[in-house]
């Protein structure tokens, strides 16, 4: 982990998290919603479910589905993505499934599906990381049992430097080796429940990162549980409002 | 969730004695709020709650060639997207009739009022122009999009800025904003539906109501002049029916326009 003297261009030290935001409840008509934030990057995310599969020949009769949908808004980066599915959102949509799959507790909701619909509201890189924490919260808030929860961060490599949550401009790092981007995922007991690397890196470097992803995934989970008791507590006080 | 017969049974009970569940008059909005700039990466943007009904409206802009029919003035493009993650009803993959009609409807609320003052955004008569893309997404549909959606299409719109355009390099400098808003007429459209349940016409349906509904009649409005129109549903209404909403219109467009003034600052 390089030198001190490295400075990010938002003044961050190398493994400090943009400011976060999570909030609960936020599609009154979905069984569960969260809203999840890193800096200007936001993630919504509604899950519909468990309900029937459809049509017949999709369902399980061993588990339940799970069904990611991540999107971006067409106006949330800057040059407009004309509206619809593409094929990086398609391999989204299964890592984001991938890495939340491996907590949930569905085996006896056989031919059932869950369906959890991401949508970018305004990008500024880890788009992905941001749609993982909010999908988890919004399953945990939809009352789906789980025996933990996901929260993702992502690791890059500047040069010779790493750093916690990249943000735009560090993506398109070009200095030096450039730039390697390690979104990952972790169970709040330590799994790894996703990994993905585009770039340069030495397999000492790569367990330095995953150290430091664990490290920094934990203030993650601390936002979302926060959140998650927050709407758990208005519940039962009645105090709900939407 | 549907709504059924029997709630829809209830609705028309109700407003036959001029109620609705939950207690307003049968022309009147619920609450409005309005959020501006939620989006960084737009030229302009805004969130439109009617009561549990939401909706996000992005302006994003670029340059192309104009369409021939208008040379020397700048595009306009309208989409809507009914998200998944706003209905249990709404479903993935390519959008199906009401989305379709949704952001039609839209363009032609603000394409027929000339609010957005096409004329000024030609770069080069023929040859340049700006394209203005708003985007609409459903967040929470509680009934009435139509309205919000159109809403927010003004609101986003008055509130965008144009991107530098780079002379030189022939692109666009995305994330510079000039100054120079879009430019648009002070006065803003808006459009105003209303439902037919049972004999009795309502605005800003719920869901539960909208369901109930036999027909709609969209109105969309510029300076008291009435500039759209769309009739949905398959059932008609009466000359003199048509003629009693026109004659309650102004009051309730002034009504609505009290509501939001405050946001259009």
């Amino acid at each position: 982990m390089k030198s001190k003297s490295f400075e990010r261009i938002d003044k961050r030290k190398f493994d400090e998290i943009r400011p976060m935001k999570a909030k609960v409840g936020v599609v009154p008509n979905a069984d569960g919603s969260a809203l999840f934030q890193f800096g200007e990057t936001v993630a919504i995310a509604a899950v519909y479910g468990p309900k029937k599969m459809h049509p017949q020949h999709l369902q399980n009769p061993e588990k339940g589905t799970l069904r990611c949908n991540y999107s971006m808004m067409s106006f949330s980066v800057a040059e407009r993505i004309r509206p619809g599915p593409t094929r990086r959102s398609t391999e989204i949509s299964k890592i984001i499934q991938w890495a939340l799959e491996p907590v949930l507790l569905i085996e006896k909701y056989s031919n059932t599906v869950i369906d959890v619909h991401i949508n970018i509201l305004q990008a500024n890189a880890s788009t992905r990381c941001a749609a993982i924490n909010a999908a988890a919260m919004a399953l945990a808030h939809a009352g789906i049992p789980m025996k933990d929860i996901v929260s993702s961060v992502s690791i890059g490599k500047l040069d010779k430097q790493l750093v916690v949550d990249i943000n735009k401009y560090e993506e398109d790092w070009e200095d030096g080796e450039g730039a390697t981007d390690i979104p990952m995922s972790f169970t709040g007991s330590g799994e790894i429940t996703h990994i993905q690397l585009d770039g340069k890196i030495s397999i000492e470097e790569l367990k330095e990162a995953i150290e430091l992803g664990r490290k920094a995934v934990k203030k993650i989970y601390e936002v979302q549980k926060k959140a998650l008791k927050e709407v758990i507590n208005c519940e039962n006080g009645n105090e709900q409002t939407n | 969730m549907e709504t059924s017969r029997l709630t829809s049974q209830r609705i028309r009970e109700y407003l036959r004695e001029g109620k609705r569940f939950d207690e307003r008059a049968l022309d009147e909005f619920r609450e409005i709020s309005i959020e501006t700039g939620i989006s960084k990466n737009a030229e302009g943007s805004c969130r439109v709650k009617f009561g549990k009904t939401e909706v996000i409206v992005g302006v994003k802009m670029d340059v192309a060639t104009p369409y021939p029919d208008s040379p020397n003035k700048g595009n306009l493009i309208v989409n809507a997207e009914l998200l998944p993650l706003s209905s249990p009803r709404f479903e993935t993959g390519p959008p199906k009739f009401p989305a379709i009609e949704l952001g039609r409807v839209i363009d032609r609320v603000i394409r027929e009022s000339k609010f957005i003052e096409l004329e000024k955004l030609c770069i080069k008569e023929g040859e340049k122009v700006w394209s203005v893309f708003v985007d609409i997404y459903s967040i929470n549909d509680d009934g009435n999009l139509l309205d919000a959606a159109a809403l927010g299409a003004v609101i986003a719109l008055k509130n965008a800025r144009i991107p530098k355009w780079d002379e030189k390099e022939e692109k666009v400098s995305y994330g510079e904003l000039t100054k120079k808003k879009l430019p648009v007429k002070k006065e803003i459209p808006l459009s105003i539906t209303f439902y037919k349940i049972g004999e009795k016409f309502v605005v800003d349906p719920t869901k539960e109501e909208e369901d109930s509904a036999d027909l709609r009649i969209t109105l969309g409005s510029y300076k008291g002049s009435i500039s759209s129109i769309q009739k949905g549903g398959e059932k008609s209404l009466s000359v003199n029916e048509f003629y009693a909403l026109l004659d309650s219109y102004k009051e309730i467009w002034e009504r609505l326009f009290k509501k939001i003034e405050k946001f259009l600052k």
